[in-house]
Order: structure tokens, then C-alpha cells, then sequence
């Protein structure tokens, strides 16, 4: 390769010796080429037998990548024929994957949401082997039906996330407010807590809309698709997003800021008063804010409702398609069910999950007081997930319904009943 | 032997002919005519989490599209852009050029100085514009610059009254393109024969605007046709300033929602909803769209007739 880079730097003296460089040139590129086609397809780790490739997305909390990459290592040392090789993909990583299980060279094992089409389209293999009566029942009934799809189990759950409404304890008691209860308390709290260069509640840049879609026509006792109908036209849905209307024109609302709703800095930095996030950025803020820092489900729309959120997560799965089904399935089957170990340290030794094995997160130390705690019972009551009928194109009628309803100002009624014909039609194609 | 020493040259000629254009042909066929007829195919199936047509289903997801209000939405969308962009870009670059044109020294040097930014990525531009430009918190540069004259921080993106996004959508587009345009405005000034001038000035034509009027701007026609297309057509394909600023689908969709053009919805329909089959679909109406648009360009101002 030397040669080569001397004989493209220098001109050619004369005609033989610019063949000689015209070929050095090609081969060069060839070579390349031929390098930039290993490195997208599989290469093996010597002295392995297998070689699993596994894609995680980014987490953002310190230590995760490491401790990903420390799982992997130790079952290769107890299974030296299996070479783990761990994927960390930054970005659009749904977008990254589905387009990944599309083609031969697919993750053998990846993690993410199910939808119905990864089943029908055969990308993720049934792993129900892995769920014996005594390890079905030490996962909650909402983490099987989230992964199952038409009575099988495509994905093991590896942590439960959730939703909390933070606020400031000092900042409420110096307002004389009591944390709200009510949608009517939240609003009446927002607008008493903005003041100078601080506003009162931060629900995201979107003004809410992506984080609440679901969890306020939760907490008015509504739903969106239950036993593939869609179920969301309906007066308590309407009044729901009506009242987030009354919270976006409050002028309370925290819009603009340089981080999301999932990370903790509006909140932190003193933005916000309150923000709704995630159990997930809990140790971040305990850690900038000590005990000045309450939590709570989001509040009920009114007396006939009740607190609501979500439950969410990551869930490991198996490419269908991939060449190692049977040993992706073993090494999940360590990962994540033989020992509890892995998945203690996974949950709650950077960002705050709940283990979704009920007997470990029953017993785990740093779930058992003050915010974590009632995050972990409020989960348990109230957390709610979409099914894995619902697809984004329906997430997208549904978010543009909303953003009618909260940003332009427009009736609910309408909105909703043209977003449910147009998510029948979505569910018509996905079910035929 | 003239005759076999001709032959030998022509066969060296043909040669040479394919050992240049097979590469370029191959280029085209693999990447440009086998996805065409591809992309075809599965605008024809019904290609759910799947690339390969089979499927088919006829024109269902042409008529599925055409009844789907928020693709005709994002279309109304993408005119609106239009609309604002293209005659905004075709006057600050035909500006820009005249005034660099205009000036002795440094002419170089502001030539540079207003191309720099089309080398800019538009993700980087965008990310600039929203997280440090646009920012919504009292700190954000305008929302401090306007704060110096007393008034209170903007959410610039993410509200729908006023619609202060489109403000921050057409700007970087602006400052991303204007330098670009210039220069090709530039190229046309330089082409127009002194002599035009200088016969105005002999017949006491009053030096600027009817010299402008008159001479340059006629002289800049076919400079003029073709920015205007490409700007047209540069508009109808925005992309990567609405996802970055505004989102795709998922984290901040009540933004998207606000102004999504069709590449952005076509997008999260054929990769976010994995979808191929109607993204294909989508993706054909939307070339026959920026076909007829062009055409229809081309007939109101004569481009690609013969020169009169």
C-alpha cells in the first residue's frame, strides 16, 4: 500500500510508468472497496465457533455502554465458543434497526418495541421455550401482553420504564401549593410557579404533545386501540386534550429549551418548576437537588378521573433471520432470566428502571423510598402501554389531531373522529 | 496499410469510449435505473416490513395517498415553502451579485465571504438555528437581542400563534442557498458584453435602474430561468431543516405536525412505519408534482425554447 500512496502523490515521468501507477491506482481501489464490503458484512471473532452481533441503542446514562460490553465478556469467558459482539447505535436507532432486519445482515439480537409486522414479517423469533410457568409468572401480566403477540412471546423484557411528574418542594411551599391532584391544581400550579426567567411546568419542547399523547386521555379514563378497535373517539378523550389546551394557553409552559423532556437539565437548571420525565433521570436529579424534589404520577383530569402513566422500556429480542437462533436464545436466556444479578446491576446501578422481574424489583433496596417508591407503585396502578397493533402511522394521525387541538385552537370532536377513521384504515392494512 | 491503421484506431477509440462510460453506465444502472424500476414495483405491493414487491395491490397505495389528508396537507405545505422561499432566495442572490458585482476591490473576497455558507451541512445549520439562534429560553441570541429592547423571550419554534418557525425554517434555508444562487448570478453578469453598457451610456441612458431594467435583467434571463428551477425544485425536496428543527415522528411529533413536508412524512411512513410500499408510491407522486410544476415554469418563462 506504500507503493501505491508514492506513485498517486508523484506525476508520471513517462507512459510505462503511468500504466504502472494507473494499475497501482485501481488496485488501490479495489482494495479499499473490497475492505468497505468486510467491514458491513459479518466478520467472526477467531476462535470463536459463533458470533452474535447484539445492537443496543444509545442509553444516556454514564456507565451503560461499559457494562454491556462487561455482560457480553463474561459469558464469553463461561462459553468461549460464543463471541459476543455489542453494537451501541447513536441516532435514530428504530430507524437504524428496521432497516437493519430487512437485509441478510441483521443483529442476531437486538432490542426494542414489537409491533405486530416484525411478527407477521418474520424478523423476531417466538421465545416462549425461555418462559417456563415459573419465569412467566415472575413477570408482570402488562410485560407479557406488550410483547406477545396472537398468544406467543417475541420479547423478554429487560427493564420497565415510567413516567413521573417532578416538582420542587420549595418552590410549591413558597407558593403555598399543594401538589395537584387535579388537571384544574396543575394548571392553577403552573401559572402560580412562573415567574421572571422561570416558567412552571416543562413537558417537553412540543409542548407536550409526544410525552402526553397517551397519558392524558389515560388519566380521563380513555384508551386508544383494546382488542384491535380504536377506541379513542370518545367525549372523555376530547375533554382530556381540551384541558391540555387550557395548560398550552396558560403561557406556563416551557417551550425552546436546548434538552428534552426525557433528560432532567430544565429541571435541574432551575427552567422549570416542575417537568414531567422519567424514573430514568431520578439519580441525576436527586444528585443536583437533594430532597428538594417530589414526584407523582400525572395528575387525574378531574374527580371522575385518576392519575395515570406509562409504562415503557426495552424489551431484547431474536432475529428470525439470523443464522444463530438457538445460542442467541441461550445467552438471553443468561442475560436476562437465569441470574438476577445482571439484571440488578442493569436497572439500577446508572439511571433508575424497574427490574421487570416482580420478585427482584419487590426486594431491590434503591426502589423501596421516596420518589423512587411511589414511582414503583404508581406504575403498578396506573402504568399503561399501546399494544402492539398500534403503529406510528396512527401515533401520526393521532399527534396531528393533537397538535390541532392544542396548538391551533381547533375543536377536539372533529380532530378525533378524522384521526380514528384514518387509524381504522391504518389497522384494516396492518391486520389483512 | 492506411486502412487497417484507421480501423485499429477506431477500435482504440471504442475503445476508450466504453472504458469511460461503462463505469458512469454501471453507476446509473445500479444506482439509478435498477431503484427506479425497483421503487416502481413496490409502489405497486403492499410491502409492509419488507423491501420486496410481490404483493401487489394495483394502484391502492396511489388512491390510499391521494385520500390521506395529511400527505395533501404536506403538499399545501411545501407550496406554502415555496412560496416564500424561492422568490425570497432569487431576489437576496440577485441582489448580493449585483452589489459584488458593483465593487472594484474585495470583489473576491465577498465573493468567498457570501459563498462560505453553502459548504455548511443543513443538519449543522438547522441544529445552529434551533439550539442557539432560536432557542426559546432568555439566553437564546435573538430572544437576548430582543430582550435588549425590552421584550419578553419568543418560543420561536413550537408555537402555532404566530407561526414563528416558518421565520426560522426560511432564514437557514436562506443563509444555507443565497451564496450558491449568487454565483451563479455572478457568472451571468460577467457574460453580459460591455458593450451593451457603454452603447446605453453613448445614447444618454441614465445610469441604474432603467440600465438595470433594460439591459442586465433581460441579459439575465436564461441565468434567471434556471435559478428560479433549481430553487423550485431544491424547495419541493426540503428535508433536513424540518426534521431537524421541527422533528420527524416520536420525540417532538407535535412540532412535525405543525409544518411537515412531504419527504418528512414520506419518510416516517416508508422507515419510521417501515411502510415501503406507499413510500414508493409517494415518492412517484411527488416527482410527477415537481415534473409538472417544472414544466409549467418552463412554459410561462420560455425556458428550453430557442432564444429570441
Amino acid at each position: 500500500m506504500r507503493r501505491n500512496s508514492v506513485s498517486l502523490l508523484q506525476p508520471a515521468a513517462s507512459a510505462a510508468e503511468w500504466h504502472g501507477s494507473r494499475r497501482d491506482f485501481l488496485r488501490g481501489v479495489t482494495v479499499a472497496a473490497g475492505a468497505l464490503l468486510v467491514g458491513c458484512g459479518h466478520s467472526d471473532v477467531p476462535g470463536a465457533r459463533v458470533t452474535l452481533t447484539q445492537w443496543y441503542h444509545q442509553y444516556g446514562e454514564k456507565g451503560t455502554q461499559e457494562a454491556v460490553v462487561r455482560y457480553a465478556k463474561a459469558y464469553t469467558a463461561l462459553h468461549p465458543d460464543v463471541a459476543i459482539q455489542v453494537v451501541w447505535v447513536p441516532g435514530d436507532y428504530g430507524t437504524k434497526l428496521s432497516t437493519a432486519l430487512l437485509t441478510r445482515g441483521g443483529p442476531d439480537i437486538f432490542e426494542g418495541q414489537i409491533t405486530k409486522p416484525m411478527v407477521t414479517a418474520e424478523q423476531v423469533a417466538p421465545l416462549d421455550d425461555l418462559f417456563p410457568p415459573a419465569v412467566r409468572s415472575d413477570f408482570s401480566a402488562r410485560d407479557l401482553a406488550q410483547n406477545s403477540v396472537d398468544g406467543k412471546i417475541y420479547g423478554l423484557k429487560m427493564l420497565d420504564d415510567t413516567g413521573i411528574l417532578y416538582y420542587r418542594k420549595s418552590l410549591l411551599k413558597a407558593a403555598g401549593i399543594a401538589p395537584p391532584k387535579t388537571m384544574n391544581e396543575l394548571i392553577a400550579a403552573a401559572k402560580a410557579l412562573t415567574a421572571g426567567n422561570r416558567k412552571g411546568l416543562f413537558l417537553g419542547n412540543d409542548g407536550g404533545v409526544a410525552a402526553l399523547i397517551n397519558v392524558a386521555p389515560w388519566s380521563a379514563g380513555g384508551d386508544f386501540l383494546v382488542d384491535n378497535k380504536i377506541v379513542f373517539n370518545t367525549p372523555q378523550v376530547a375533554s382530556a386534550y381540551e384541558k391540555m389546551r387550557e395548560l398550552s394557553d396558560s403561557g406556563a409552559l416551557l417551550i425552546g429549551a436546548p434538552t428534552d423532556w426525557w433528560e432532567a437539565d430544565a429541571l435541574v437548571q432551575g427552567q422549570a418548576a416542575m417537568q414531567w420525565g422519567g424514573l430514568w433521570s431520578y439519580p441525576t436529579i436527586a444528585k443536583a437537588l437533594g430532597d428538594d424534589i417530589g414526584g407523582m404520577a400525572w395528575p387525574a383530569l378531574d374527580a371522575a378521573g385518576h392519575p395515570a402513566t406509562f409504562l415503557g422500556g426495552w424489551s431484547a429480542m431474536v432475529n428470525a433471520q439470523g443464522r444463530h437462533i438457538e445460542e442467541s436464545k441461550k445467552y438471553l436466556q443468561w442475560l436476562w432470566i437465569d441470574g438476577l444479578k445482571i439484571q440488578e446491576d442493569w436497572c439500577l446501578g446508572y439511571g433508575f428502571h424497574v427490574p421487570p422481574r416482580l420478585s427482584l424489583a419487590r426486594s431491590a433496596a434503591p426502589l423501596q423510598i421516596g420518589v423512587a417508591a411511589n414511582a414503583v407503585k404508581d406504575l403498578n396502578i396506573w402504568g399503561r402501554s399501546l399494544p402492539p397493533e398500534w403503529n406510528s402511522a396512527m401515533g401520526t394521525a393521532l399527534a396531528d389531531a393533537v397538535t390541532n387541538i392544542l396548538k391551533e385552537g381547533r375543536p377536539a370532536a372533529p380532530e378525533l373522529a378524522t384521526a380514528a377513521r384514518k387509524c381504522e384504515r391504518e389497522l384494516s392494512r396492518l391486520l389483512e | 496499410m492506411p486502412i487497417l491503421q484507421k480501423s485499429q484506431a477506431d477500435r482504440s477509440a471504442t475503445f476508450a469510449f466504453w472504458a469511460f462510460v461503462t463505469p458512469a453506465l454501471l453507476g446509473l444502472t445500479v444506482f439509478t435505473l435498477v431503484p427506479i424500476v425497483w421503487g416502481f414495483l413496490l409502489s405497486l405491493s403492499h410491502a409492509q416490513n419488507t423491501i420486496h414487491p410481490g404483493h401487489f395491490i394495483g394502484f391502492r397505495n396511489y388512491a390510499d395517498l391521494l385520500t390521506d389528508e395529511a400527505f395533501l396537507k404536506s403538499l399545501v405545505t411545501i407550496f406554502v415553502f415555496a412560496l416564500f422561499i424561492v422568490p425570497l432566495t432569487f431576489a437576496v442572490s440577485l441582489g448580493l451579485a449585483l452589489l459584488v458585482n458593483k465593487i472594484g476591490w474585495g470583489r473576491s473576497f465577498f465573493r468567498t465571504v457570501f459563498f462560505i455558507p453553502s459548504a455548511v451541512s443543513y443538519v449543522v445549520a438547522s441544529l445552529i438555528w434551533k439550539v442557539s439562534l432560536f432557542n426559546g429560553l432568555p439566553f437564546g441570541f435573538v430572544n437576548h437581542i430582543i430582550g435588549l429592547f425590552g421584550a419578553h423571550p419568543v418560543a420561536w419554534i413550537g408555537t402555532a400563534h404566530p407561526p414563528w418557525y416558518w421565520l426560522v425554517l426560511v432564514t437557514v434555508r436562506l443563509w444555507l442557498q443565497v451564496g450558491f444562487f449568487m454565483i451563479i448570478f455572478l457568472a451571468g453578469l460577467q457574460e453580459i458584453p460591455k458593450s451593451l453598457y457603454e452603447a446605453a451610456a453613448v445614447d444618454g441612458a441614465p445610469s441604474g435602474w432603467p440600465v438595470l431594467r433594460y439591459i442586465t435583467l433581460p441579459q439575465l434571463k436564461a441565468t434567471s430561468v434556471s435559478v428560479l428551477l433549481l430553487n423550485l425544485i431544491a424547495a419541493f425536496q426540503a428535508f433536513d431543516e424540518f426534521y431537524n428543527i421541527l422533528g420527524g415522528s416520536g420525540a417532538s411529533i407535535g412540532n412535525a405536525s405543525l409544518a411537515r413536508p412531504p419527504l418528512v412524512y414520506l419518510y416516517s411512513l416508508a422507515l419510521s412505519n417501515q411502510d415501503f410500499g406507499r413510500g414508493a408510491a409517494g415518492g412517484f407522486i411527488l416527482t410527477a408534482l415537481i415534473f409538472a410544476v417544472t414544466l409549467l415554469q418552463g412554459r410561462i418563462f420560455g425556458f428550453g425554447g430557442s432564444e429570441k
